[in-house]
């Protein structure tokens, strides 16, 4: 094992200060150290997003950046984009229209949902569909997947998109 | 019971699309999947696995394994030989027929039979380490023939997966009803078809784990599972520990997709680990190791022969099923193929039908169930051979589906095979599927596009399913021969202040039934789906249960829970009137109020009656405990059949093959709907299911027994960009099985 080094960074508005392994990797810094367990893990190919969260505004594959390469930023995870009684409008679509079924994809899936609504505050299914290409599900078929954004994307129209 | 004698209920939930109470802690991050769970002093163990698929293992050198950062142990099957009392089971024993059944223990001594069989476990401090550590285990293979395709493995002189039965054949089983020659001597016209169903992967999102907690003499197992208390009672078993020493819980499960209705070698390797460390382990697997070592399904070729009149009227089908059941009997292995022979004939009327299944092993991991579990396998195949002969015919294949259709008016409706199909209306829902789309419209559409070179084309298939799993008495030693049963229970509590707690024996892992199940007591209850928890998936809390699977958990589970709160509101009653001092059968509930018939102002509430059973204010009549409790164990006497009918269009590009679904309609008719949103959610996930393996899904073995498809990259689930919006509809037929009269619709989609 390598020399730890050490990181600051921003995770869901509070400031964390940590001295990790190099090898690490962020999804395992959030899930381990910090216990955000809501960021999940599917795969170790960087295809299924279930651990898709925000990095400086843009949503990221945890999997796929070493917590070290966090290193000054600002971290957003599900459970810092809104809570039961302040449910963020895509978290209210998920649940309004059936957008989950067992629920391990559905923080990722809500994340890359909310990264392609803050660029595209309305789109259409189509562009849903390619915008959460990057995310797998296996219980959805997508179908209410798609309900739940063009729904959270009705609801926030016209107004700023809480990220 | 029939339907029509069902409660009218109190408060009118069952039916309508209520909101899932399962969503506010996964939509927050907040659920507790088992790779969340941490317990103090836990560790971690990863499995050294086999890189061959067939090979000796001449030695196993763990010194530098041990040596490393943070490794507490390093075990091999040599050393926890000794841990293990039994093998994994496999629970199928047909009368009359041999299945061949390898010793199948969690760690291999002597030789490794696929790409991924354990040969060691390393237990270290973290993830990172053990899986370090795991790389530093010299196994020493001494290299075998592999045999991969199961053809070829029945053919003399194939290299054999186990020598020591001579072959690779594992049992031959076959049912038949009427005259299948006969009917083929007579034939006007005959078709024949070789039909693959290709090898595929459950893929649930979740990968599979379990972490073991020891304590003193007893042992918690918390496990990804579909089937809690089945683990306990084998793992019982096969380590020695009794089942009230042995507790197993399934926390959120994240999918299952019957990739964990399975009694697995890490399941086992865990408990025996924690122990031997007396500390908390936990294993949760890569997705490399979800593609090798968690079984897969179908990996089935039927040579069907279909025989006619050339007006279209059916006379006979019969299908020589061949299944790559992979090297080892895992817990329902060689009985999957078969699970689909009740629906062999799909919806229609054949005189005879004839099966046989001949099991084969390859150097390949084990199939077992995976969504659909062998009906799919039989649909696809029906159905095909409905389309070969339409084309043969030159019928239309709906007129053709139309003319052999079961009736409406005909059900119950017994099969050649002694299978009695509960109701349906297969007419109704292919109606219904043309009423949706527009195939005239269609027919128009699609010759504009071939004008301008685009191949669009739809195909339809109509379908039976057998759900409900089970009948005890059918499927059970008495039956088919499985060494289980297949009831399910549930138990209502009714707490002091009138809220209420069920525990269920099912084990849903996405399904929604917190919602259904609460939804279905507070009805029978007059209480509020709010005021209703539903517990489940732990074996220390409510009576033994069997599980979710096979589409039984509303129509088993789900109708044990109806049971049981009905027992609880004939004893409310009872309560009730002892304190109104009216008769019992004079009590009525309705919209919430348990209230004197005639005399609506002489009412009480749950509340109230459930305060007056715990804590009477008059002494209650001599033959009313107190208490407001009622466990049921639902057997079913049938199983259930939904049905319904699909079209799906696609573009197909001459040039390359490439298919596009552009469109998808379907009608299912799983019975009443308990909650239609959860409903339409099967159907979509089922679709999407049926689409992948279809088009982009198959687990795929080199010659050499090489996994191909290790990882998501050549696994290749669909994607939101691959699937179209879906048009979904229902009819909705009653089953007379159970008072509910639903059918279970989790893998109608399939």
């Amino acid at each position: 094992m390598s020399t730890p080094v050490h990181l600051s960074l921003t995770v869901n508005g509070e400031k964390r200060e940590a001295e990790v392994e190099p090898r690490q990797l962020l999804v395992h810094y959030l899930r381990d150290t910090l216990g955000l367990t809501g960021t999940h893990v599917g795969c170790d190919t960087s295809n299924c997003g279930a651990c898709t969260c925000h990095v400086n505004g843009e949503s990221v594959k945890s999997c796929t950046l070493l917590a070290v390469q966090a290193d000054g930023t600002e971290v957003l995870t599900i459970e810092g984009l809104g809570q039961e009684g302040n449910l963020h409008p895509l978290q209210a679509g998920f649940w309004e229209k059936h957008g989950l079924q067992c629920g391990f994809c559905t923080p990722g899936m809500i994340m890359a949902a909310a990264d392609l609504l803050e660029r595209n505050p309305d789109p259409s299914e189509e562009e849903i569909r390619h915008g959460l290409e990057g995310n797998l599900c296996r219980c959805t078929g997508y179908e209410n997947i798609v309900r739940a954004v063009r729904h959270a994307a009705k609801a926030s129209v016209g107004q700023e998109v809480p990220a | 019971m029939s339907v029509t004698e069902a409660p009218a209920g109190g408060n009118g939930y069952v039916g309508r699309a209520m909101k899932r109470r399962e969503d506010p802690r996964m939509i927050t991050g907040r659920g507790n999947y088992i790779d969340d769970m941490a317990l103090p002093g836990m560790l971690y163990m990863a499995v050294v696995r086999s890189p061959e698929a067939h090979a000796t293992i001449t030695s196993i050198d763990t010194s530098e394994a041990k040596a490393a950062p943070g490794v507490v142990a390093v075990f091999t099957g040599e050393e926890l030989a000794g841990d293990f009392a039994g093998p994994i089971p496999m629970v199928w024993d047909p009368p009359g027929v041999d299945i061949n059944t390898p010793e199948h223990w969690p760690l291999k001594r002597g030789e490794v039979k696929h790409v991924g069989d354990p040969i060691a476990v390393v237990v270290a401090s973290t993830k990172g380490q053990a899986a370090d550590a795991a790389d530093l285990v010299i196994a020493e293979l001494d290299p075998k023939p592999a045999v991969v395709d199961p053809e070829k493995a029945l053919e003399e002189g194939s290299p054999l997966v186990w020598e020591q039965f001579g072959t690779n054949k594992t049992h031959e089983w076959g049912v038949a009803g009427g005259d299948f020659d006969q009917a083929l001597s007579e034939a006007e016209v005959t078709i024949e078809q070789r039909v693959v169903n290709h090898r595929t992967s459950g893929a649930p999102i979740e990968p599979r784990g379990s972490i073991a907690e020891p304590r003193a003499d007893s042992v918690t197992l918390y496990s990804a599972t579909q089937i809690p208390h089945i683990v306990r009672f084998v793992l019982s078993g096969m380590l020695e520990i009794p089942e009230d020493k042995l507790r197993v819980v399934a926390p959120d499960v994240g999918g299952g997709f019957g990739a964990k209705l399975q009694v697995y070698a890490e399941e086992a390797l865990v408990v025996v680990v924690a122990k031997r460390l007396n500390r908390p382990v936990k294993w949760v697997e890569t997705r490399s190791e979800h593609m090798s070592t968690s079984h897969h399904g179908r990996d089935q070729i039927a040579y069907v022969t279909l025989t006619a009149r050339r007006d279209g009227t059916l006379t006979g089908v019969r299908a020589k099923v061949i299944a790559d059941l992979g090297a080892y009997q895992q817990i329902l292995t060689p009985f999957i193929p078969e699970l689909g022979f009740p629906v062999a004939g799909g919806c229609y009327k054949f005189p005879a039908i004839d099966l046989n299944f001949v099991g084969v092993f390859t150097n390949k991991m084990a199939t077992d169930a995976i969504r659909g579990a062998g009906r799919p396998e039989m649909t696809y195949w029906v159905e095909l051979v409905m389309d070969k002969l339409a084309r043969e015919l030159d019928m239309d294949p709906l007129e053709l589906r139309r003319k052999n259709f079961v009736g409406k008016d005909e059900f119950p409706y017994e099969t050649p095979l002694g299978i009695v199909y509960d109701s349906g209306d297969y007419e109704g829902a292919l109606d219904k599927l043309l009423e949706n789309f527009d195939l005239d419209a269609f027919r128009s559409e699609q010759a504009e596009l071939r004008e301008k070179g685009i191949h669009r084309g739809v195909g339809f298939s109509t379908y039976v399913e057998v759900c409900g799993l089970a009948p005890s008495r059918a499927v059970g030693p008495q039956g088919v021969g499985l060494q289980a049963a297949f009831w399910e229970s549930a138990m209502v509590r009714v707490h002091p202040s009138g809220s209420a707690t069920v525990y269920s024996g099912a084990s849903p892992h996405g399904q929604g039934l917190d919602t259904s199940f609460a939804q279905i007591a507070a009805d029978r209850l007059g209480i509020e789906p709010d005021q209703v928890h539903v517990i489940h998936g732990d074996t220390d809390s409510g009576p033994f249960g069997w599980g979710t699977y096979g589409s039984r958990s509303l129509s088993v589970g789900g109708e044990a829970i109806a049971r049981a709160a009905e027992k609880v509101q004939e004893k409310a009653k009872k309560v009730c009137a002892a304190l109104l001092e009216a008769a019992p059968e004079d009590i009525e509930l309705a919209d919430g109020k348990f209230s004197v018939k005639g005399s609506p102002d002489k009412s009480m509430t749950m509340a109230e009656i459930s305060g007056a059973a715990h804590i009477p204010p008059n002494e209650l009549p001599a033959d009313i405990e107190p208490g407001l409790e009622e466990t049921s164990f639902y057997d079913p006497e049938n199983f259930v059949f939904p049905f319904g009918a699909h079209a799906c269009v696609v573009d197909v590009d001459v040039e390359t093959g490439k298919v596009k679904v552009v469109d998808y309609y379907s009608v299912d008719d799983c019975g009443p709907a308990v909650n239609p949103m959860l409903i339409e959610g099967q159907v979509h996930g089922g679709i999407a299911h049926a689409i992948g393996q279809a088009l982009y899904e198959q687990v795929v073995y080199d010659d050499e027994g090489q996994l191909v498809t290790g990882t998501f990259v050549d696994y290749a689930l669909p994607t939101a960009a691959e699937l179209p919006s879906f048009n979904t509809d229902r009819t909705e037929t009653p089953s007379p099985v159970n008072s509910l009269g639903v059918k279970g619709v989790g893998e109608a989609g399939t």
